[in-house]
């Protein structure tokens, strides 16, 4: 009886919390207009969320897609299709790994990063300083690093599928000799606009989850050193399993 | 961070709106408040009068800072009335109380400067989000109003090469930015040394006396806090004890004033926080 009545109350709370964070959404998505008329404070998120973000984004591309080389290599030999590797790697990249890849480096690099300055102007007073100046925190702070978040996610995820292929083929073409032709024409001729739509859209939802989820955490956390550490580990952590969560349910949606 | 703002007080006292008294620029009225079960406010009545400085002080842990909370709109009171400007706070929209807000400069306990921020940029900022002034005005601007706290030099400094006493000198800067009617200081002396301290009793009393603003002081230095201000409230328990000019403070006699005012660790107000006897609890042995 009392695990009904725990579970009960377990669903009330994840109910709760939806709740919480989509009128959050709601808020952010109503200041993001204003946010939006003061380009340089948008522009300076892209920057911090995006921008700095690169390197990781990069490296991890490469490895990826030298891995998918190999691996893809390794399984299409058996079956005599090696040459289909340039479409295993970028079909593979563009609707999966690439979207869902970025968005958990994302929420593990500027994810955290989003959460824990904004938990820390909190418990500085910062934010209260601001409304104690008729400024919304929401529309100055929260706004704009949820559109830095919201934009640089695809073009992150674009930057990840691009150095991907180049890792698949530089294993591919360089390492086991496949021809550089059939590697690009064969992709080339299979790889649609739907596929690389499924890509984008999947990259865009993920990135308004991921940026929505820092934010909220951040904007929520209680001011102290606990509370905003508590929150940063709470973004990481929720915004992985929404991530694999909502990848699951495109991926449905799109076959 | 500010606590969400119920839609419709659900409580309210009948106190009647129309009662503010015109020199009275915030008028709190029977106000009642409570965090849980724990009673903040039972039955408050504070006036703050135009053109003074109006002291509000008493122990730690008695409502002061929470005072000015609900005197902003931060929080609203269970019971009971709080009038600025003659609007009672509570029933102000968002955007009213935005309005109501641009009038009053705060000076927070720790300054609360926005750290990514140069101390120019922190003073600009009120200015930037409320009125559309061409570059070299605003400059001028922000130039004469940290030359006021001696702080033009410091201009291109971050916050985080600020000292305690500077950071709250700029933050006064930006409070008065916008010329405010009226200035609340949480706290202004907390932290600092007797320079910056005799500093920032100068400024209070003279922005008071030169632009005309209303002040209120929120502190427990009842030294320096007497030697400017006009009129005091004490309060203890929820409560205001003991109201007055700092002369008719220091001659009341009540034990909590006394105690109060000379500072003494002995009285109605505990040092210690309630606990069991001292010497069982050293006797005690954990987990026998």
């Amino acid at each position: 009886m009392s695990s009904l009545s725990q579970r009960r109350s377990m669903a009330l709370d994840a109910l709760g919390k939806i709740g919480a964070v989509s009128l959050f959404l709601l808020r952010v998505l109503g200041q993001c207009i204003p946010a939006l008329a003061r380009p340089q404070l948008v522009l300076k998120q892209v920057y911090n969320a995006g921008a700095r973000s690169l390197v990781i984004i990069m490296l991890s591309g490469l490895f990826v897609g030298m891995v998918l080389g190999l691996q893809g290599y390794d399984l299409l030999q058996r079956f005599g299709s090696e040459s289909a590797l340039g479409v295993a790697a970028a079909l593979g990249l563009i609707k999966e790994l690439g979207p869902v890849l970025t968005a958990l480096l994302f929420a593990g690099r500027a994810g955290t990063s989003l959460c824990s300055e904004i938990g820390l102007m909190n418990a500085t007073d910062q934010l209260a300083a601001m409304e104690m100046m008729a400024v919304d925190p929401v529309r100055h702070v929260v706004a704009p690093r949820f559109l830095g978040g919201f934009i640089a996610v695809p073009l992150l995820a674009a930057i990840f599928n691009c150095i991907g292929i180049y890792g698949a083929q530089l294993v591919g073409v360089t390492m086991m000799g496949i021809q550089p032709g059939t590697f690009w024409s064969q992709m080339q001729n299979s790889v649609e606009l739907r596929d690389v739509n499924e890509g984008v859209i999947k990259s865009v939802v993920f990135g308004a989850a991921c940026s929505l989820l820092a934010v909220y955490e951040g904007y929520h956390a209680e001011p102290t050193a606990d509370g905003v550490g508590l929150a940063t580990t709470r973004t990481v952590v929720t915004s992985a399993v929404l991530v694999l969560l909502l990848d699951y349910m495109l991926t449905a949606a799109f076959l | 961070m500010a606590e969400p703002r119920p839609s419709a007080p659900p409580r309210r006292t009948d106190a009647d709106p129309t009662h503010a008294v015109d020199d009275a620029v915030v008028d709190v009225r029977d106000v009642y408040y409570a965090i849980g079960s724990h009673a903040i406010f039972k039955g408050l009545n504070v006036r703050m009068r135009r053109g003074a400085i109006t002291a509000v002080m008493g122990p730690s842990g008695t409502g002061k800072t929470t005072l000015l909370r609900l005197i902003m709109g931060q929080i609203v009171a269970q019971s009971g009335l709080v009038n600025v400007f003659g609007e009672d706070v509570a029933r102000l929209k968002r955007r009213e109380l935005y309005r109501l807000r641009q009038r009053v400069g705060l000076l927070f306990q720790n300054g609360a400067l926005l750290t990514d921020l140069s101390v120019f940029e922190n003073v600009a900022f009120p200015v930037r989000e409320h009125a559309q002034l061409p570059e070299p005005v605003l400059r001028e601007l922000v130039l004469m109003k940290l030359q006021a706290v001696g702080l033009r030099g410091a201009a291109d400094l971050m916050p985080a090469e600020l000292s305690g006493g500077m950071a709250r000198r700029v933050a006064l800067a930006r409070a008065i930015v916008m010329d405010p009617e009226v200035l609340i200081y949480d706290e202004p002396f907390v932290g600092l040394d007797p320079i910056s301290m005799g500093v920032i009793v100068r400024l209070i009393q003279s922005l008071n006396r030169l632009l005309g603003i209303t002040s209120i002081v929120v502190s427990h230095d009842v030294r320096e806090i007497s030697a400017i201000a006009n009129y005091s409230y004490l309060l203890s328990e929820g409560q205001v004890v003991a109201e007055g000019s700092p002369a008719e403070l220091n001659a009341e006699q009540k034990d909590v004033v006394r105690q109060f005012m000379s500072g003494s660790p002995d009285g109605p107000v505990p040092f210690h926080y309630p606990a069991p006897d001292y010497f069982e609890q050293l006797l005690e042995r954990p987990g026998a």
